[in-house]
Order: structure tokens, then C-alpha cells, then sequence
């Protein structure tokens, strides 16, 4: 293809009209983060809110300049206070809790967030006029390029300069600027920290607002937009470095101008390309272009206060009956609550997996779905192309999953919590756009169907017990290593690094392993998934499968070895019953369950439980 | 009313609402229960018409059913837009709720994991909404019927016109999954057996739902072409027709695009619809035939709505299947694949039927022009393709189509 210099120029507008989007709704997500240290997932939900009242409002309005600008400005307003609401009534209540409870309370408002837009304005897509006095187009280099774009452009220097003011001109940008080095110490000298949240989740929120307004004239308005600018805004504020508003704007040049171009070169992998660009900047620079290192982290990523002891006699004695519990069932139960066992026992092997990095390790994978999706695909291409039974086929799923978190854990263990968390993302990101994106391989979005399982395991109830045998024995593995002197060196490398290095042990090495082993596990969860279902999807790759598994923990409680179990089982529950009566509202329930269980129980059902019984 | 109180009003309501019951006439009777799956959250503006459709036939064949007729019953649910989940909730349809025919499926993907659950379960599904051209032929198994034209037939309707214009240079724009990947290659291949003179001189492939409009349209006009084939639908076709429009795309060159006459889609475009696409689509307000103002007449009468495409499907695929289920007087997946094969039944669109060599029915689609007044898109020179009219020869099918498929 022969390009123009008229094809570059005007390319790199477009670009930078991109960067300006992605710098507007990225920005807010930062300077949450940097206050509150909360990675809020329902960002993208309150842009999705801008732009759905910027539309009511700009009909309401006159059809003028004035009526136009004023409905985008109000929208942003608006949205904004609702965003301090959200903080008031929810995130205001589990700042003391670990960092990934919080996470999860923001996808219950995220799932809340969606259900109530749908309710108030419809599932009909909504497309708004143009902008009054920007409807045409210049004339560039030969081209047309519409004026609205241009306004897009300067957007994004405009608003990082009036944050840069506000940063470096203002008192509350002092505070605000204090308040991400150490906001302890801002608190110890008198500083309102409520207010200053609310001001900092006010500005946040009304910034994303203000991005989704803006876009009302280039894009139509409908209820997907929350979770499809979600990632992209993740990407941008990890490569501009966590907290730093100038390195968002940076990281979005450089993700807007790589997606102009790529576009032209490579139309096919536009997703790969975006996941790769952040595992480079992240494996080079591990705290992003301009971020720095974590300042000291308040309470550690999951705070976890009593420390794993093996279970008493009686302990003992309960779970050996669920075991003969289940060992019996199939003779009593038919065959659909015999699927749904095994879903929940595939589902607690994954989550049992991801716990024994994350409660034991204290690593926050945020892409524990890479292993899952990664077994499952080896299962799938073990036994479609080389047509392998099933106990090799799993064999080497596990195999495929331990040799890929080799390679993402030798990276990951060099950094720690929220930079982990996104790098691990970036990883299972990469993994799931090759999914999609390599069609000849992996049948892209169609996955790959038509699996079956060998004979001996080809009935539910023959299968059922291949699943249950894998995972007891894998929990039991797991649970041996917890209280070998592995897993020891293990949970006191999560308490303290400084010490447990003066102790002698290899912090890192030990960290690998523990990201082996647990991605082998997840693989295998995985491969035991495909031929469940009989295939395997990309989804299996997605963050959605990823939050599934830490969803599952967190109901279930960090601070326990049985959580995941527990976990599986209610979260399995609940989700299938909301589903399956409650039709359009299961978001809302759903949403509105976690957020509950989040307030009510930051200790997770298991963890509460122990500490009842421990009372 | 408040939010809240609206809010809880629409718990309770949604909550009445997750099986369509219909009142028994006769307590004893136990009713024969379809699955309904469908991508509801993910694609709402065409699955609520669709919904609507389907109850609609619901509620007919209750009120009109024989003394011998078992009362139908539908239960449906979202498959959150992820064939895993699906193949989950069919499993839990079939073994747990018992249901003894499915149907629904919009995305390819998800279609061909229904598909591929009903021959595994040994149940008959009758799929709404998919159209990849794999679910009847590479994929096809004995157990899937499909109501709406396939990418083929779609193509083909388009393609006569397309070679007519002297157009030379194509480029294409489809997402990069099952649907677009399919539809490009049948398009190409079609188009270039009638014009073999014609070169394809680019490609956009965006992810699915991931369109940056802006750019992409810059990328396509660096190529220069004389003509563009699009398949984005949905929300991506609005914003790509309003970039193309602002950045004179579509100025002196042809545009044939798949779907975009569907008025869930036209309506939401207003003042941007672009003249002259030679589209497929659904041109409702000037179809008058006794079928069509029937459905209208009826459809209006329950909803105070127009139909949309959506409401066609819903509407055929329901009562072909529940037609094929009192035909056959039973469920049995065996007497029902012979009932269904060579089946005719009336849409609003006129008498269709289901072909016994690839189980692809003959619904057509209306094709034209599209063109805009008031602010307002609709479709001129339009004319019905029929279905039975787009078929490839038999020949042609059996290579394509496993051979324990047509037993």
C-alpha cells in the first residue's frame, strides 16, 4: 500500500483525536487511584453515564452552541456528584479493607451501574446530532476531516493543563498531590481525608463523565461502552504509571498514534498489538512510563490477621464428610446437579489455584484466566488435531499452563502489588487477543467445538468422579505445600520481603515456583472446563474469567484454605439461581449481593465463620 | 416517580417475567416447554423486537390450539453474549427444566455451540438469528434448522447489483469474527465469478464492538477504492456512516452493505443515513402484502409498536417450531427432524420452508436502496428476494455439509 503524505498527516490527527479521548477518561481513573488506591472498575460505567445524560440533556436543551456545550458541562456535573454518592454510600466504608475487596466492590457498582442505565434509558442505542456549530468538515491536505475532531484534539492538553493548575496552583492540589506520596501522613496533619476523598472522587468521576459527553456526536451511546472503554483506559493509565496525570496523557499519545497507524498496517490485530505495547513498557519500565514505585502500602495487599494453622479434629472430621458426601452423590443425585458439582469443583480448582499465589504468595494476579484459557485450548488442540485421550490431554494442559506462568512469572516477580496485578493482566490480555486474533488456530470468536471426551469418561457420572479425584488431590497438594517449609518461607515473604530476605530465603525464586505451580493448577482447571463443555472460547482467557476467581475467593475468604471452596459453591449458587429467575435484573441483584457481602463481610463467608468459631 | 420506586418496580416485574406462562385451559395438562437463549444485554436492539416477536406467536398458538394440543411454554434467558455460558444454561435447560426443543442465538458463535450442544444432546434446535453459512454446511449436523437467510443468500442478494456497477476497485469492512470472516469471503468469491476484471485492494477488520471509527475510515479511503462492502451492524454502522459521511467516504463511490435496511438499525441513524447503499433490510411501512398487515396489524394490537426485523424472527422462529411440534404430535427429536425437513409454514413475509438438503429455510430478505427524507432513512426500489431463489445447487451443499448430517 502506497500511503500519502496526506494519509499520515491526516492519520495522525485522527490519532491524536483517539489520545485526547482515552487521556480524558483515563485521567480521572489516576488521580483516584493515586488518592484512594482504589482500582475502580465502574470508571468506565460513570463515562457510560456522561454520555447517556449528555444525550437526554442536549434534547432537553435548545439545539444552539450554548444549549450543546451547557448539556455536556451539566452531564459532567451531574455524573460527578453522583460519583461522590457512590463513595459516600459504598467505598467510604472499605477504605481499611485489602485492596481487592475493594476491587470487587467496584464491579458490584459496575454491574449495579449498567442494570440502572438499561432501566432508565432503554436498551435502544442512542445517537445523538451533531455538534451545533462544529457539523462540517475542513478541508486538510486534500482530505475531509470534521471540525468536531479537532475540538477532541485540543481537549486533552486543555484539560491537562487546568489539572496541572489545579496540581500546582491550588491548595487542594497540594493536598491532592500530598495525599498520593502518603496519605496517612496527610491525615496525621489535620487533613480532612473524607472531604478530600469526596473532592478527589468528585473530579475523577466528572472527568470520565465529561469524556463519555464529549463523545456523543462521534458515537453512539449504548450500554456496552462501559466495559469495552474499561481496558483501554486501564491500559493507558498502567503505561503512563499509576497516579501520574502526565504520564496518562503520554501513554495515551503513544496507545492513540499506535492505533491510527496500526490500523493501516496490521488491520487484523489491532487488539494483540495494544496488549503487547503494555507488557513491554511494563517489563521495562515496571512502573510505567512516569510512575514511581509504590509508596509504603498501607496494610499490604490483603490484610490478613490470623495466620493459617491446620484445621482442629472436628474441622477435620466435617470436611472428611463432604467428601464422603460427594463421593455419593451421583448415587442420589441426577444428572443435571451432577454438571452443576462439576462446575463448582472445576470452578473451586481454579480459585484454589489463584488463592495459593494470592492468599499464600500474596501476589495479586489480576490474569490467573491465562492458564485457565491456556489449558483449556491445549486440551482442545491436544484432542482435535493429534486426537490424545483425556488423561494425556490434561496432561498437557497443566504442562502448557506450567511452561507459559515460567515465562510471565519470571517477569512478574520483580514487582509487587498493583503493578503485578496489571502486568499479570497485560499477560492473560496478550493470551486472549491471540485467541481471538488467530483465527486459523484457535477459530477466533467460534472457539473451538465439537470436543469429547475417551470413552471411560465419556458418561457425567464417570466423569464426575475423574474431576472429583483431581481436585481433592490437587487441593491436597496445595494444602501440603501451605504447611511445608515452602509454603512457610512462602506466607513470610508476603508479611514482610525486608525480613524474610534477611532470613536467607530467595523472596523471588520462591515466588516463581508458587506462580508455577499455581498456573500448572489453573491449567488444569481449564483443560478439565473444555471438555466439560465440549469446547473451548476465548472467554475463558477474558478478565471476566479472571475477576471470576477472585470473586470466588473474596466471597469465600482470603485468610482460609477452604475459601475457594466455599467460595465456588455460594458463588456458583447465586449466580445461576439470580440468572436463571430473575431475567433482566441479575446484574442489579447481583451487583447489589456483592456490594453487601463487600460492606457486611470483608472477611469473605469462610473467613467469617473462623472467626466466629474462633470467639 | 422516583428512581428508587421505579427501580423496585422493576425488580417485581422483571422477576413475574422470567417464564412466559400462559394461562392452562385444561390443569392437567402439562405443557410442552421450549428453550429460549438469546444475546438480550449484549444486543438488546435487536433482541427486544425479537423477544417480542416470539411472544407474540406464543400467545397465538396458545389461543388457537386444538383439542389435542399440549399448551406451549417458553423459558428464556440471556447467554450473556459468551457461547460457554450458553452451552452452561442450555445444559441446565435440557437436564434440569426439561425442555424439549431449543431454539434462539444471534451471534455465529454462539449459534454453532448451540448447535454443537444439540447434536451432542441429541435435541432439535431451531436457530433464530445466526447467520454464518458453517451452521448448515461445514458445521451443519441433523439437529439444526435455520430460520433467517444465511451469509450466502444474503451475499447473493447484494451481488447481482454489485457486479452491475462498473465499479473495479473494492474494499471491505466486516468485524473480525465468524459472521464478517465468512461474509468477506463470500462476497469476494461471488463477486469476483460474475466480474473477474474486479480487484479487492483493502481490508478493515475491526474487533468485534472495538471500532475507532475515525481512523479506520481514513485507512479505507487511503486505498482509494471505487466501491466499499461493508457487515458492521449495530451501533459500530452508525458511527462508521456518520465518520464516513463527515470525511466524504462515501462521496462518488458505491457502498453494498448487508443488514443495514433492518429499521433497528436505519431508525437509529436519522439525518446521517446515507443514500444511495444498496442494502438488505426490512422496509416495513410499504410491504403490503395479507401476511405482512397481518403481523403488523397484530403485532400493534399487543405492543402499540411497529415490528422490527427482530419481531420477523422472533415470530417465524417460534412458530415454525411450535408448528413442527403439532405436526409431528410429538417432541421426539427423530419425528421432528422428519416433520421439520420440507416443512412449510406462513411468515409474515409469505410461505417459507425449510429445505430438506441443508435444513436452511427459505425466508427471504427485501433488498434496496436506501435514501433519506425528513431526517429520516428508508428503503426505495426495494424487492423481495426470496430464499428459495439464492440457493446454491445441491452439489454444491453436499460438498460443503457432513454426510451423517442428512441422514
Amino acid at each position: 500500500m502506497s500511503l500519502g503524505i496526506g494519509d499520515v498527516l491526516v492519520q495522525l490527527l485522527n490519532g491524536l483525536s483517539y489520545s485526547s479521548f482515552l487521556f480524558l477518561v483515563a485521567a480521572g481513573l489516576s488521580v483516584i487511584f493515586g488518592v484512594t488506591r482504589i482500582i475502580n472498575l465502574a470508571h468506565g460505567s460513570f463515562y457510560m453515564l456522561g454520555a447517556y445524560l449528555a444525550v437526554s440533556l442536549t434534547t432537553l436543551f435548545p439545539p444552539t452552541v450554548i444549549g450543546f456545550w451547557g448539556g455536556i458541562v451539566c452531564a459532567a456535573l451531574v455524573i460527578g456528584l453522583v460519583g461522590v454518592l457512590v463513595e459516600t454510600l459504598v467505598l467510604r466504608r472499605i477504605y481499611e479493607a485489602p485492596e481487592l475487596v475493594q476491587l470487587l466492590a467496584t464491579f458490584g457498582i459496575l454491574l449495579v451501574i449498567q442494570n440502572v442505565t438499561l432501566k432508565i434509558w432503554g436498551t435502544e442505542e442512542l445517537f445523538a446530532p451533531r455538534a451545533p456549530g462544529l457539523t462540517g468538515s475542513l478541508r486538510l491536505f486534500g482530505r475531509s476531516f470534521p471540525e468536531y475532531h479537532l475540538v477532541l484534539i485540543l481537549m486533552g492538553p486543555v484539560v491537562l493543563g487546568l489539572l496541572w493548575l489545579l496540581s500546582y496552583r491550588t491548595r487542594w492540589g497540594v493536598l491532592i498531590r500530598a495525599a498520593t506520596q502518603d496519605r496517612d501522613m496527610v491525615g496525621a496533619l489535620g487533613v480532612n481525608d473524607r472531604v478530600l476523598f469526596q473532592v478527589v472522587f468528585f473530579l475523577g468521576t466528572m472527568l470520565a463523565a465529561f469524556a463519555g459527553a464529549l463523545r456523543i456526536p462521534v458515537d453512539t451511546i449504548n450500554l456496552q461502552m462501559d466495559l469495552s472503554v474499561l481496558t483501554e483506559t486501564f491500559v493507558v493509565v498502567v503505561v503512563g504509571g499509576m497516579g501520574s496525570v502526565l504520564g496518562a496523557y503520554l501513554a495515551a499519545l503513544l496507545i492513540g498514534l499506535l492505533h491510527a497507524f496500526g490500523i493501516m498496517i496490521f488491520p487484523k490485530i489491532t487488539l494483540v498489538l495494544m496488549s503487547l505495547v503494555m507488557a513491554v513498557v511494563l517489563v521495562f519500565r515496571p512502573y510505567g512510563l512516569l510512575g514511581k514505585p509504590e509508596g509504603a502500602a498501607r496494610k499490604g495487599i490483603l490484610a490478613i490477621e490470623l495466620p493459617i494453622k491446620p484445621g482442629s479434629l472436628s474441622f477435620n472430621v466435617f470436611w472428611l464428610g463432604v467428601l464422603v458426601v460427594l463421593l455419593v452423590a451421583p448415587m442420589v443425585v441426577g444428572s443435571y446437579l451432577q454438571t452443576v458439582l462439576i462446575e463448582i469443583l472445576i470452578l473451586a480448582l481454579y480459585a484454589a489455584s489463584l488463592h495459593f499465589v494470592l492468599g499464600i504468595g500474596g501476589l495479586p494476579s489480576l490474569g490467573h484466566a491465562a492458564y485457565f484459557g491456556l489449558g483449556a485450548y491445549a486440551v482442545a488442540l491436544a484432542t482435535s488435531l493429534l486426537g490424545v485421550p483425556t488423561l494425556t490431554s490434561l496432561t498437557i494442559a497443566a504442562f502448557a499452563a506450567v511452561v507459559a506462568a515460567a515465562i510471565f512469572g519470571w517477569f512478574c516477580i520483580r514487582l509487587s502489588g498493583i503493578y503485578l496485578a496489571m502486568l499479570t493482566l497485560a499477560f492473560a490480555q496478550i493470551m486472549w487477543s491471540i485467541a481471538l486474533q488467530w483465527v486459523d488456530l484457535t477459530g477466533g470468536d467460534n472457539g473451538i467445538l465439537g470436543l469429547y471426551r475417551s470413552p471411560a469418561f465419556a458418561s457425567i457420572t464417570a466423569y464426575y468422579y475423574l474431576v472429583l479425584s483431581i481436585c481433592f488431590i490437587a487441593v491436597l497438594i496445595m494444602r501440603h505445600l501451605v504447611f511445608a517449609p515452602f509454603g512457610y518461607a512462602l506466607r513470610a515473604a508476603r508479611d514482610s520481603v525486608l525480613r524474610t530476605e534477611a532470613l536467607g530465603i530467595d523472596v523471588r525464586l520462591h515466588r516463581w515456583i508458587a506462580l508455577i505451580i499455581s498456573g500448572g493448577f489453573g491449567g488444569l482447571a481449564g483443560g478439565l472446563q473444555a471438555l466439560q463443555k465440549g469446547g473451548a472460547f476465548p472467554d475463558g482467557l477474558s478478565v471476566s474469567q479472571s475477576i471470576d476467581a477472585l470473586v470466588v475467593i473474596l466471597i469465600g475468604g482470603v485468610q482460609t484454605l477452604v475459601g475457594p471452596i466455599v467460595g465456588a459453591a455460594a458463588y456458583f449458587g447465586v449466580k445461576t439461581e439470580i440468572m436463571r429467575y430473575l431475567g433482566d435484573s441479575w446484574q442489579l441483584v447481583l451487583g447489589l449481593t456483592i456490594i453487601l457481602l463487600v460492606v457486611l463481610f470483608p472477611q469473605g463467608i469462610a473467613g467469617f465463620v473462623k472467626q466466629r468459631a474462633a470467639r | 416517580m422516583n428512581l428508587r420506586a421505579r427501580l423496585l418496580m422493576f425488580i417485581a416485574a422483571s422477576s413475574a417475567m422470567a417464564t412466559v406462562a400462559v394461562p392452562s385451559q385444561a390443569a392437567d395438562e402439562k405443557p410442552i416447554l421450549i428453550g429460549e437463549i438469546n444475546s438480550y444485554a449484549a444486543l438488546p436492539q435487536f433482541t427486544t423486537p425479537y423477544r417480542m416477536g416470539w411472544e407474540l406467536a406464543v400467545e397465538e398458538a396458545n389461543a388457537s390450539r386444538g383439542p389435542n394440543d399440549r399448551p406451549i411454554e417458553v423459558t428464556s434467558r440471556d447467554d450473556s453474549g459468551k457461547p460457554d455460558e450458553t452451552i452452561l444454561i442450555a445444559n441446565e435447560m435440557l437436564n434440569d427444566q426439561h425442555i424439549e426443543v431449543l431454539t434462539g442465538g444471534f451471534l455465529s458463535n454462539i449459534g454453532l455451540a448451540m448447535s454443537d450442544f444439540a447434536l451432542r444432546s441429541k435435541i432439535v434446535f431451531v436457530a433464530a438469528e445466526p447467520l454464518t453459512d458453517k451452521l448448515i454446511w461445514e458445521k451443519g449436523n441433523r439437529y439444526t434448522f435455520r430460520v433467517v437467510p444465511s451469509t450466502y443468500m444474503q451475499v447473493k442478494m447484494v451481488v447481482d447489483q454489485a457486479a452491475k456497477l462498473p465499479a473495479r476497485r473494492w474494499a471491505t469492512i466486516a468485524d473480525n469474527y465468524e459472521l464478517g470472516q465468512v461474509g468477506v469471503a463470500q462476497f469476494k468469491e461471488q463477486l469476483k465469478a460474475q466480474r473477474p476484471d474486479v480487484e479487492f485492494v483493502g481490508e478493515q477488520w475491526p474487533a468485534l464492538g472495538k471500532l475507532e471509527a475515525g481512523s479506520t475510515v481514513e485507512a479505507l479511503a487511503a486505498v482509494k477504492p471505487d466501491a466499499i462492502f461493508n457487515m458492521l451492524f449495530g451501533a459500530e454502522l452508525n458511527r462508521f456512516v456518520r465518520e464516513g459521511n463527515q470525511r466524504d467516504l462515501f462521496t462518488g463511490r458505491d457502498v453494498v452493505s448487508l443488514q443495514t435496511g433492518y429499521p433497528e438499525y436505519l431508525d437509529a441513524m436519522k439525518a446521517e443515513t446515507p443514500k444511495g447503499w444498496i442494502v438488505t433490510g426490512y422496509p416495513w411501512e410499504q410491504i403490503h402484502t395479507p401476511e405482512q398487515d397481518a403481523f403488523v396489524a397484530a403485532y400493534r394490537k399487543k405492543y402499540n409498536d411497529y415490528p422490527r426485523y427482530g419481531s420477523v424472527v422472533g415470530y417465524t422462529t417460534m412458530k415454525a417450531t411450535i408448528e413442527a411440534i403439532r405436526k409431528a404430535g410429538s417432541t421426539d427429536p427423530e419425528k421432528l427432524i422428519s416433520t421439520l425437513r420440507g416443512m412449510e409454514v406462513t411468515s409474515p413475509f409469505g410461505p417459507i420452508m425449510f429445505r430438506p438438503q441443508d435444513q436452511q429455510s427459505t425466508l427471504g430478505l427485501y433488498v434496496g436502496k436506501l435514501d433519506m427524507k425528513d431526517g429520516r432513512g428508508f428503503m426505495t426500489d426495494w424487492k423481495y428476494a426470496s430464499g428459495k431463489d439464492l440457493q446454491p445447487s445441491d452439489d454444491f451443499v453436499k460438498a460443503r455439509r457432513p454426510a451423517e448430517a442428512s441422514k
